[in-house]
């Protein structure tokens, strides 16, 4: 059934799409926006360390839902599996009002300025698609600052020498008291010549717009805040868009294709509702937040006559370049109790290895872990110790309490060949077809997160670890949460997707808002960029003169 | 899961997590998790688990003409060695994955029996540190107090 005619109708109520539905409505623009999951409040999904966006043994709180939505993986050695949202390999991210921002760890990082220049700082390496975005760390930086501003980011990044130029300060200090390890930590590293710095988080250290500030508890990656204090867009831009009273938001909506007009040009989007009944919602622009992997499917799945493999996939670049970060690091046995059961935990970092190691392309940022559930904890197991039995038990007494555990994101050398495509036969509840993942990371992705592992470590003993040992990553395909670069942005469409304003090639009316369009995805958590980026292209389409002046 | 089934699995379970001066697999509950899940999430793993019982008890008569359940924790542990380099290694992997879930995780879904595990590793049982001014939570655990 069709609907009356919107300025746009935007797809995915994560990171990006809130931002632009927020940006647009403030100019004037009737929106929809459409979003597969729910919204939950932080009761629906319980303190459990089984079943937590972090944790999904037991299934995901905030979606996708376990049945309907499976995704195809293909294994290096060329198994095939198909999974469901809360088994490994799915790269699942959430599916709900907010997406990952509602139970993300929320750390709030810019990148750095070099993290936009990865091909002409390094060269390329060979068998990488690493190149340059077209856009600079000075071309964000306004919009990192309105994202750290309206949202409402904490931290303190003075003693960080490696950041980029910052005009205002973030709009609140780090969480107080900081823990244990953030003490013993920062000394250590001090010794070793390194920066120490408290890590910029989308997380109150104080009253801010309205809500409170973090309570430290324990349940923070993985879960809603149930007290509020963590800032995505369901509790910060999306109320101000709806506000407006030119944003309806639909829930529960899962997209199924971008309809086109004969010349490509697009039309809206067709989707179906909750109780599985088609739609068909008529738009002058159409902007795809899905997730770098949800928007490659939505593309793919939106052929026409004029673009016959998938929109803006003339020269067969969407879904390609599927990256996440490779995540390393170490973790040391300490004589003193370090557990002190304050969260989030995760409050100290330092950036003196992103870049400028000779024989590296790059880095990334090393943080403390965030506070460790008993069960989490099971998986940091010690090689040496024995992996059940006595012994085991043993050590996971002594052990749980004296631990402190130090990891970064290596940023990712892009690799064509890891992609998502369409699988031809597996297909959603809807009978939409699903993506299938494959492809391996880059060889010397794994070079510079081994070297990473080992800097871990060398904090970790400076510290006065009494005994250390690595956690070190493998091939497989990368994506996870922090999924991006399957609609690159660049200038040349025969090597790219999405244009430096987001909109995709040669279609003036569609464009791609998440972390599909980073070009290579930084030495940090990507979702600062994504909102930053987002306030960008909102801004850039409400000026467009796509909606006719009234 | 058949009783019979659940003995093994107990008896399999303890030897992963034995018992001391804290609860081990058996009185937390583990199998209990176990045989829940395996009406939910883990159904497809039900054919599996029939299937590893049978080859343990196989092991345990060729070995001590015994049931599993019936044997002492060292031969237990000595059989479970075996089974965890041979075939049935995956098997293996996948009930020492579920253990781990069933003592350490939340005992809403059946293990972790009155939080014993986290007793054990001194976390506060609360879920919020500020919760325990109010005293509505039971007794401080044991080691929680640093």
């Amino acid at each position: 059934m069709s609907l009356p005619l919107v300025d746009a109708v935007i797809v995915g109520a994560g990171a990006g799409g809130p931002i632009v539905a927020k940006q647009l409505t403030h100019a004037g623009w009737r929106v929809v926006l459409l979003e597969r999951g729910k919204w939950y409040t932080p009761w629906d999904g319980l303190k459990d360390d089984l079943r937590n966006q972090r944790n999904s043994t037991l299934g995901n709180p905030f979606g996708p839902e376990d049945e309907g939505n499976p995704r195809v993986v293909v294994e290096l050695d060329g198994t095939k599996r198909i999974v469901a949202p809360w088994e490994p390999g799915y790269s699942n991210n959430a599916g709900c009002v907010g997406g990952g921002t509602v139970s993300y760890g929320a750390m709030a990082w810019r990148y750095h300025p070099n993290d936009f220049r990865m091909a002409s700082q390094y060269g390329v390496p060979a068998g990488s698609t690493l190149a340059d975005w077209p856009v600079s760390y000075e071309d964000l930086a306004p919009y990192y600052e309105q994202a750290e501003w309206e949202l409402g980011v904490s931290g303190d990044e003075s003693n960080n020498p490696f950041k980029g130029p910052r005009r205002k300060p973030l709009p609140m200090p780090p969480v107080a008291p900081q823990g244990r390890e953030h003490e013993i930590l920062d000394k250590a590293a001090r010794r070793l010549g390194l920066h120490p710095f408290h890590i910029p988080m989308l997380r109150n250290s104080a009253p801010y717009n309205g809500r409170p500030a973090c309570m430290r508890c324990r349940w923070c990656v993985g879960f809603a805040c149930e007290v509020d204090a963590k800032n995505g867009t369901q509790n910060t831009v999306l109320p101000t868009a709806l506000g407006t009273g030119l944003l309806e938001l639909r829930t529960e909506c899962q997209a199924r294709e971008i309809t086109s007009d004969e010349r490509g040009r697009a039309t809206g989007v067709r989707y179906f509702d909750r109780n599985g009944e088609g739609w068909e919602q008529p738009a002058r622009v159409v902007v795809s937040s899905c997730g770098a992997i949800e928007s490659a499917r939505l593309l793919l799945n939106s052929a026409n006559r004029a673009f016959p493999k998938g929109l803006g996939n003339r020269h067969d670049w969407v879904g390609r370049n599927l990256q996440g970060h490779t995540y390393t690091g170490a973790f040391g046995l300490f004589d003193e109790i370090m557990y002190d059961d304050l969260g989030p935990g995760a409050s100290i970092a330092i950036c003196d290895y992103n870049h400028g190691t000779p024989g590296l392309r790059g880095g990334g940022a090393l943080c403390n872990e965030f506070i460790r559930l008993p069960y989490q904890f099971v998986g940091m197991r010690d090689p040496g110790v024995p992996r059940w039995g006595q012994a085991y038990k043993d050590w996971m007494r002594q052990a749980y309490r004296r631990i402190i555990a130090i990891q970064g994101p290596t940023q990712e050398m892009p690799v064509f060949e890891s992609r998502a495509q369409l699988d031809p036969e597996v297909r959603d509840r809807f009978g939409i077809p699903v993506v299938r993942l494959s492809g391996p990371k880059h060889d010397h992705t794994i070079e510079i997160s081994d070297v990473q592992a080992k800097r871990a470590e060398d904090w970790l003993k400076a510290a006065g670890a009494v005994q250390t040992w690595q956690k070190r990553a493998g091939k497989g395909t990368s994506g996870g949460q922090h999924q991006a670069g399957t609609c690159r942005m660049g200038n040349d469409p025969q090597t790219s997707v999405v244009d430096p304003h987001q909109r995709v090639h040669d279609i003036d009316n569609v464009f791609v808002v998440d972390a599909g369009v980073h070009v290579t995805n930084g030495g940090f958590n990507p979702v600062l960029t994504i909102m930053a980026l987002a306030y960008r292209a909102g801004e850039y389409i409400a000026q467009s003169g796509l909606k006719p002046r009234a | 899961m058949t009783d019979d089934e659940a003995r093994t699995l107990n008896a399999w379970c303890e030897c992963l997590i034995p018992e001391d001066s804290d609860p081990g697999a058996k009185r937390a509950g583990v199998v209990r998790y176990i045989d829940i899940q395996l009406t939910k999430k883990f159904k497809r793993h039900r054919k599996l688990y029939a299937q590893a019982v049978e080859a343990l008890n196989l092991l345990a008569r060729r070995g001590y003409s015994q049931e599993f359940a019936a044997l002492p924790l060292e031969a237990r542990t000595e059989l479970l060695q075996q089974f965890e380099k041979g075939p049935d290694r995956a098997a293996f992997s996948l009930v020492l994955d579920h253990t781990m879930q069933g003592y350490y995780g939340n005992p809403r879904h059946g293990g972790n029996a009155n939080y014993a595990s986290w007793r054990m590793l001194g976390v506060p049982l609360v879920p919020v540190r500020g919760r325990l001014l109010y005293s509505i939570a039971p007794a401080e655990p044991k080691g929680a107090q640093s």
